[in-house]
């Protein structure tokens, strides 16, 4: 597949709450410490609306508008969201309602339930009519959605911002789950590098190879600790200004091989 | 862009089970509706529903899948000689060459549904319960992979109603990648408390049949569908049904009303139309999105008259198969395919006096006549619109 820069870069996770305090970590410069994600407040979002919106919704807009570059440097803007797990505390409220006699379903939760929603709230806070896609692919979902959205700059000369998250589901559902951490993180991928771009990769598909661990027990222990957390690897490799390879896990015995350059 | 062959393709909703089911109840003007009669479900509303769901047995490697969506996947899965070609397929490009992307809006949803009803004194959900197999997005593509033999790329697209729309725009960006040489693309959903009453609490649902482009139209008849394509670079050189061209757009307006002018899915035919190297003449037969809710008719007829003008024959089979949400993109893709094969323009069934509001020329009768290209319009909430273009390239 043709090159691809990385112009925008964001994060957040447990002791990792933005990517200006996720580098220093992450390059094993400073100590790992698993403190909770704070409360999100995306300023795209408008303060009254909020207030009622599922963590879930929130974390996607976060970590979507701290990739965008500080001036609209791209003028249709591709997205891709991807979540293994959607909306667990809507999915949550829809099936405790459902199970009532009345069955008293609420509206908000019911349009909030589609797996585009933050993806919806996102195109309406920007008012961008670019394309967007949702997706999931369980486990596998980071390296899906890095794949789709690669696809679309190689394909179709597109800017993409790929919006990774999955946010802890209440009980009952998270003893079903596997998730044990909320995580999310963006990029901002593009055909021609922003003036924020550090470095370009080059994907590829492989079968057989192992995929990559972090050395650090800690941060180990957070990339299985969630679907999105699978791209630590890349995303230490972002934080240093080296190249190097990195492999992902995606399906099966698949792994999606990175080459980074600095640029 | 290069066309991808549609090398087969297979339908099953509540026309029956198949391609033949489908084409000969559109023939006919038949509709598939009924009063709904889903056992949990108490509401007065017409449903889309799948004659022997219930009967499908999966296979016993595959129990945890349980789910009433896998189900309705297995048995379209089996129809028109389907898995032979796809079996054909991996058998010249191998398995990890064959990508598969699916639509679903709720995927086994109604597996959650039925725990959240047997929570235990713990609040626990039963351990017969299987997440990750049955309502997680994905379990449809797993399990269908699984069926298939498939070991290439795979995701769940899941974008409300543009769900199965928007996977053939996958594929072929996936393909024109080099990630694979083929595709199984398609979408599934199933009947479930969660739309029947979600919908309701919108107050989206009609009470009768529904009436797409009528005067008096109140709203949907929900549906549930599976139909599936297999995509195939198109390297014979001889002219054969293809994926033309597809355009992708948001509203940015609302999550569940459309902008009312219908701009954004304007815009998303038009660079169907672009990647297609088509010009609005070209265009036979237009299958709507037609939901027939007001606003929803209102905005789409606004959209596809200011691109594609008054004159192009156009209509919404939703009457027919009523709205089956993330599987409507797979259904009524597979309806053009069948229009372009067999000859056949489908009438708007269940319409019965046309708004004097709305401009497009609906199609009141099936008409035989030869259709070379059709485009088909999903538009979901979220504001996720998608058009595709099928047909015969020269």
């Amino acid at each position: 597949m043709s090159a691809i820069f990385v112009s925008g870069i964001a994060i957040a996770a447990p002791g990792l709450n933005d990517w200006q305090l996720a580098m220093p970590v992450l390059r094993g410069e400073r100590a790992y410490e698993p403190t909770p994600l704070g409360p999100l407040a995306p300023a795209l979002l408008p303060a009254n609306e909020r207030r009622r919106m599922t963590t879930t919704i929130k974390l996607a807009v976060q970590v979507a508008q701290d990739a965008l570059p500080a001036q609209d440097a791209v003028d249709e803007l591709h997205c891709v969201f991807v979540s293994g797990m959607g909306d667990c505390d809507i999915t949550d409220k829809v099936c405790r309602a459902l199970a009532q006699p009345e069955r008293p379903v609420s509206p908000t939760h019911f349009h909030n339930s589609v797996h585009n929603a933050p993806a919806g709230y996102f195109a309406i806070a920007t008012r961008s009519q670019a394309p967007s896609l949702s997706i999931a692919a369980d486990q596998a979902s980071f390296a899906a959605g890095l794949l789709e959205a690669a696809t679309q700059v190689a394909a179709e000369k597109a800017a993409v911002l790929l919006v990774a998250y999955d946010t802890l589901p209440p009980e009952p559902i998270r003893a079903k789950s596997g998730l044990t951490a909320d995580f999310g993180t963006a990029l901002l991928l593009t055909p021609q590098p922003l003036a924020s771009a550090r470095h370009r990769l080059e994907l590829e598909l492989e079968s057989g190879a192992e995929p990559d661990r972090l050395t650090d027990p800690a941060l180990e222990q957070l990339r299985l600790s969630n679907p999105m957390a699978r791209s630590l690897p890349l995303l230490a490799a972002l934080a240093g200004d080296r190249g190097g390879r990195v492999r992902l896990p995606y399906l099966d015995d698949l792994t999606v091989r990175i080459e980074l350059q600095p640029c | 862009m290069t066309p991808l062959h549609v090398s087969a393709f297979t339908l099953t909703n509540a026309l029956g089970a198949g391609q033949a089911s489908t084409l000969d109840a559109l023939r006919q003007e038949k509709s598939g509706l009924r009063p709904c009669d889903l056992s949990e479900a108490s509401l007065e509303t017409w449903i889309g529903r799948v004659d022997g769901v219930e009967d499908v047995r999966l296979p016993a490697t595959l129990r945890d899948f349980d789910c009433r969506n896998h189900r309705l996947a297995l048995l379209a899965l089996e129809q028109d000689g389907f898995m032979d070609a796809v079996a054909a397929t991996v058998a010249r490009v191998g398995a990890a060459r064959v990508a598969l992307f699916l639509g679903t809006s709720t995927s086994g949803i109604g597996e959650t549904e039925a725990a959240y009803r047997q929570l235990g004194a713990d609040g626990r959900l039963p351990d017969s319960f299987h997440f990750h197999q049955t309502h997680n997005l994905f379990a449809l593509s797993e399990f269908c992979r699984r069926v298939l033999g498939l070991r290439g790329p795979a995701s769940t697209i899941s974008t409300a109603c543009s769900s199965s729309a928007k996977v053939f725009a996958m594929a072929w960006r996936h393909i024109e990648a080099g990630l694979c040489d083929a595709a199984v693309v398609g979408g599934v959903d199933s009947l479930c408390l969660t739309t029947l009453y979600g919908f309701r609490s919108l107050e989206l649902v009609s009470r009768q049949p529904c009436r797409p482009w009528d005067k008096d139209r109140d709203g949907i008849s929900i549906g549930e569908a599976a139909g599936f394509a297999l995509l195939t670079r198109a390297d014979s050189g001889e002219p054969a049904l293809s994926l033309m061209g597809y355009g992708e757009t948001s509203d940015a307006y609302h999550m569940s009303a459309p902008h009312p002018e219908g701009a954004g899915a304007a815009l998303a035919i038009r660079r169907a139309l672009d990647r297609a190297g088509l010009t609005a003449d070209a265009i036979d037969y237009v299958n709507l999105h037609g939901t027939s809710t007001p606003a929803n008719d209102a905005a789409e007829d606004k959209a596809v008259l200011s691109v594609l003008g008054p004159n192009v024959r156009c209509s919404s089979t939703k009457g027919a198969t009523g709205h089956t949400l993330g599987a409507a993109g797979i259904t009524e893709a597979a309806i053009c395919c069948l229009s372009i094969q067999h000859g056949l323009v489908p009438a708007s069934i269940g319409t019965r006096q046309i708004d004097p509001e709305l401009k497009l020329r609906i199609v009141r009768q099936a008409e035989s006549r030869p259709v070379r290209f059709a485009l088909t319009n999903s538009l979901g909430f979220g504001g996720s619109n998608s058009s595709l273009i099928f047909g015969v390239p020269a």
